[in-house]
């Protein structure tokens, strides 16, 4: 049974490995030159933080400034981003479908091999063999972007954190739970819908659904978040009316975490009625300065410290292993049953 | 005797249609066994039921004495070929060996490979470049392959040409001489069927309208033509299963255990398609006057 | 080794068809005692028939006296049907073959031919009726 997956299984194996072996070389090869321009710029060695965030700004403009870095990095980031989605379309879903539209199914289940034991090489299988194929794509992308997330990580400004929504799905173990979760959503929709390409679209659908709902509703609180009070900078403050008084908020910046929300507060007052009147906000005259100095304005910060990014992969990584094997399940549990017409 | 095939109240509903109902069955071993019935009638529902493909909504199916698809065991016993022969096309002829190698414990390659060359196929050649002949020859030698006891063949015939179909018969026939391997094969032509088969199950809107053996269905039927006569005037042990009349002469085909003495009946016997024919074309009337039809045997 | 023909329309059991053509070669001195009957499994695999079938006819055969079953070996003639002579056959054939020629180079159609066996044979056989 192992030996006919692979057989049946050859040309993805191929395209698969030829796309590895293709970023893997890009990658490999354009390392070295990042490499001179991360210990060239001197952050391995800063010891203050102040000091640490000029220079990593330094090195990240410069990397920017290059004609190439730029794209490979971008494509490092959706590579990894699309591996799993591609997976769960073109290895998951046509798994079963592709046997029932043919017809071979008749063919498949009537060898001295239980349809059980077929799904389970199948499933286990490929299924490993997504994990380790986009455990292997991470890697990859990781160590490359290695020097630019530490630079990040130290505060600027241009370039996120790889602990933010759109850059923590496309590092570290996390895509590897994705590309299991997608293979096995692939499956399932394959078995339940009977036809590929609906069962493609379906398997596209939810998986990107998932992939925004997750880091906007649920991985923020896997960890209770840490809190914080900052203070209302002037330059980005912003106010709307709230009852009698103001609605301050304002925008906050911690170095390597990820915000996942603020919330200012409403002020009341003589200083609000002299607010009212800056358009332009507090930098506009010196009076609306002092006025908004005066309230001592805070926003109190949510957020994830870059130390929590492992513990957050895992977390996340696990879930995603939950639902594949709780979809596998299900796959399990139908082919059992015998439906078929 | 064991059984070839043991049914139960069998049915399959798909939705809202019975596609089969009220199947009860004991087929005996060491048969070739024809099942034939017209187009939808319910011949794959049956056989895909007996190869575990499809699970009962009522009843009770057993093949060889076992659950079908019981298991590795149970499985590696029965050899089915599906309708419209289906093969991986991309694959080639000798990857599709290597399949049933590797699928299959029982696996005798050298019968697989001997097949194959005595059949001219091209062991490099895809199956989906076959043709429809050639296609079928695979399926049945992957089923044959594997030794099994019982051999299940969803109308194997239909799409070949008469020179294949008859390559297709000698080589299945062949096998059941050597290894006396019991067959069940679906058509929904007689004629098919009667070179090979010794018994035959006849279904027909998805019911079983006779089942017997071949010789014993052939030596109880009769077919009776004389004057125009009234029905209630036959014998009790004669079971009208057609009738036909005109206002002088009365057609009937008769079962009957005895021989018809009556001197005003001209007997004549019975080919087995006018046989299936008359049990195919039995209207609903005719099957509300007489009993229900037990087996023959 | 004889060869088995079936014919579909002749209304006659296929067992019985096989043992017909078995009589007819020993008659006509194609099968003689120690010839070996074709195994089940090369008559059907020509014939694509049930080899039930060919065991029943050799059983037939074989209760008739004319061939004996040996296990493990094959089917084998033992005697002809008795009241025959196959060298005696043989004169007749050649005797019958060279009537019918001359009967064609005559100009006879093969219905006239037809038409003027069956008269003598039922004038002859019609005699022997008590």
């Amino acid at each position: 049974m192992i030996r006919l997956t692979v057989r049946q299984f050859r040309t993805q194996a191929w395209v698969a490995i030829a796309a590895l072996a293709a970023i893997a070389i890009t990658f490999a090869v354009t390392r070295p030159s990042l490499t001179r321009m991360y210990s060239a710029s001197g952050i391995a060695a800063c010891q203050a933080s102040n000091d640490c965030g000029r220079l990593a700004a330094g090195f990240i403009q410069q990397v920017r400034a290059d004609s190439a870095y730029p794209i490979l990095y971008a494509v490092g980031v959706v590579v990894v981003f699309l591996v799993p989605a591609i997976i769960g379309m073109f290895w998951g879903a046509p798994l079963i479908t592709r046997e029932l539209e043919d017809g071979t199914y008749r063919l498949a289940w009537t060898q001295s091999v239980t349809r059980t034991r077929w799904l389970a090489v199948k499933l286990g299988l490929l299924g490993l063999t997504a994990m380790a194929i986009t455990g292997l794509f991470s890697l990859i992308i990781t160590w490359w972007d290695s020097p630019l997330d530490q630079a990040a990580g130290l505060g600027s400004p241009i370039l996120s954190n790889r602990i933010t929504p759109l850059l923590f799905g496309g590092h570290g173990i996390v895509p590897i739970g994705y590309a299991a979760f997608a293979f096995a959503l692939g499956a399932a929709a394959g078995a339940l819908i009977g036809r590929t390409v609906p069962a493609i679209a379906v398997t596209i659908v939810i998986f990107v659904a998932v992939q925004l709902v997750m880091p906007n509703v649920v991985r923020p609180y896997l960890i209770p978040p840490a809190h914080t009070t900052v203070a209302v900078s002037p330059g980005d403050a912003h106010w709307v009316s709230a009852g009698n008084g103001l609605l301050i908020t304002g925008s906050a910046v911690i170095p390597g975490a990820w915000v996942v929300s603020t919330s200012g507060h409403t002020y009341i007052g003589p200083a609000i009625r002299i607010l009212r009147t800056c358009y332009n906000g507090p930098t506009s005259t010196p009076a609306c300065g002092s006025a908004f100095a005066s309230l001592h304005a805070q926003l109190l910060v949510t957020y994830q410290p870059a130390s929590r990014f492992w513990a957050l992969q895992w977390y996340e990584t696990g879930i995603f292993l939950a639902a594949a094997l709780a979809l596998a399940g299900f796959c399990f549990w139908w082919i059992a049953r015998r439906r078929l017409g | 005797m064991s059984a070839l095939i043991r049914a139960s109240g069998l049915g399959k509903k798909y939705g809202r249609t019975w596609a089969l109902r009220d199947c009860t069955l004991a087929v005996p071993e060491g048969h070739v066994v024809g099942l034939v019935g017209p187009n939808g009638a319910g011949k794959t529902t049956l056989l895909g039921l007996a190869v575990g493909l499809l699970a009962p909504t009522l009843g009770t199916i057993e093949v060889l004495g076992e659950r079908p698809a019981a298991g590795p065991a149970q499985l590696a016993r029965v050899g089915f070929v599906a309708q419209d022969t289906p093969v991986y096309t991309r694959m080639s002829v000798a990857d599709h060996l290597r399949l049933g190698a590797w699928l299959n414990p029982g696996w005798d390659d050298e019968l697989a490979r001997r097949r194959i060359g005595q059949l001219g196929l091209d062991p490099k050649q895809r199956a989906g470049s076959l043709s429809g002949g050639q296609r079928a020859q695979l399926a049945l030698t992957l089923a044959l392959a594997k030794r099994p006891e019982l051999l299940i063949l969803d109308e194997p015939l239909a799409s070949l040409d008469p020179l294949a179909r008859r390559e297709f018969l000698q080589g299945l026939m062949e096998t059941v001489a050597e290894h006396g391997t019991s067959v069940v094969l679906s058509s929904h032509l007689v004629a098919d069927l009667e070179r090979i088969c010794d018994y035959l199950v006849v279904l027909v809107a998805s019911r079983v309208r006779v089942a017997g053996e071949v010789s014993a269905l052939l030596a109880s039927h009769r077919r009776l033509s004389g004057p125009r006569r009234d029905l209630r005037t036959l014998p009790a042990g004669q079971e009208v299963i057609t009738e036909s009349h005109t206002d002088k002469q009365t057609v009937l085909l008769v079962r009957t255990g005895e021989p018809v003495h009556d001197p005003a009946w001209t007997v004549t016997p019975v080919s087995l398609e006018d046989l299936v024919l008359a049990y195919m074309s039995r209207t609903n009337e005719t099957l509300a006057r007489t009993p229900p039809l037990g087996v023959a045997s | 080794m004889i060869e088995f023909q079936l014919d579909e329309t002749s209304g006659v059991a296929t067992y019985l068809q096989l043992v017909q053509q078995v009589h007819q070669a020993l008659r006509m001195g194609m099968l003689e005692p120690g010839d070996q009957l074709p195994t089940a499994q090369q008559v059907v695999a020509k014939l694509a028939i049930n080899p039930n079938t060919v065991h029943k006819a050799y059983r037939e055969l074989e209760r008739e006296g004319l061939v004996r079953a040996r296990p493990g070996r094959g089917t084998f003639v033992t005697r002809s049907p008795s009241g025959t002579d196959p060298a005696q056959q043989a004169r007749f054939l050649a005797a019958m073959t060279d009537w019918l020629r001359s009967a064609r180079a005559a100009g006879l159609g093969p219905d006239d031919i037809e038409a003027i066996y069956r008269t003598a044979f039922r004038d002859c056989f019609a005699e022997g009726v008590a």
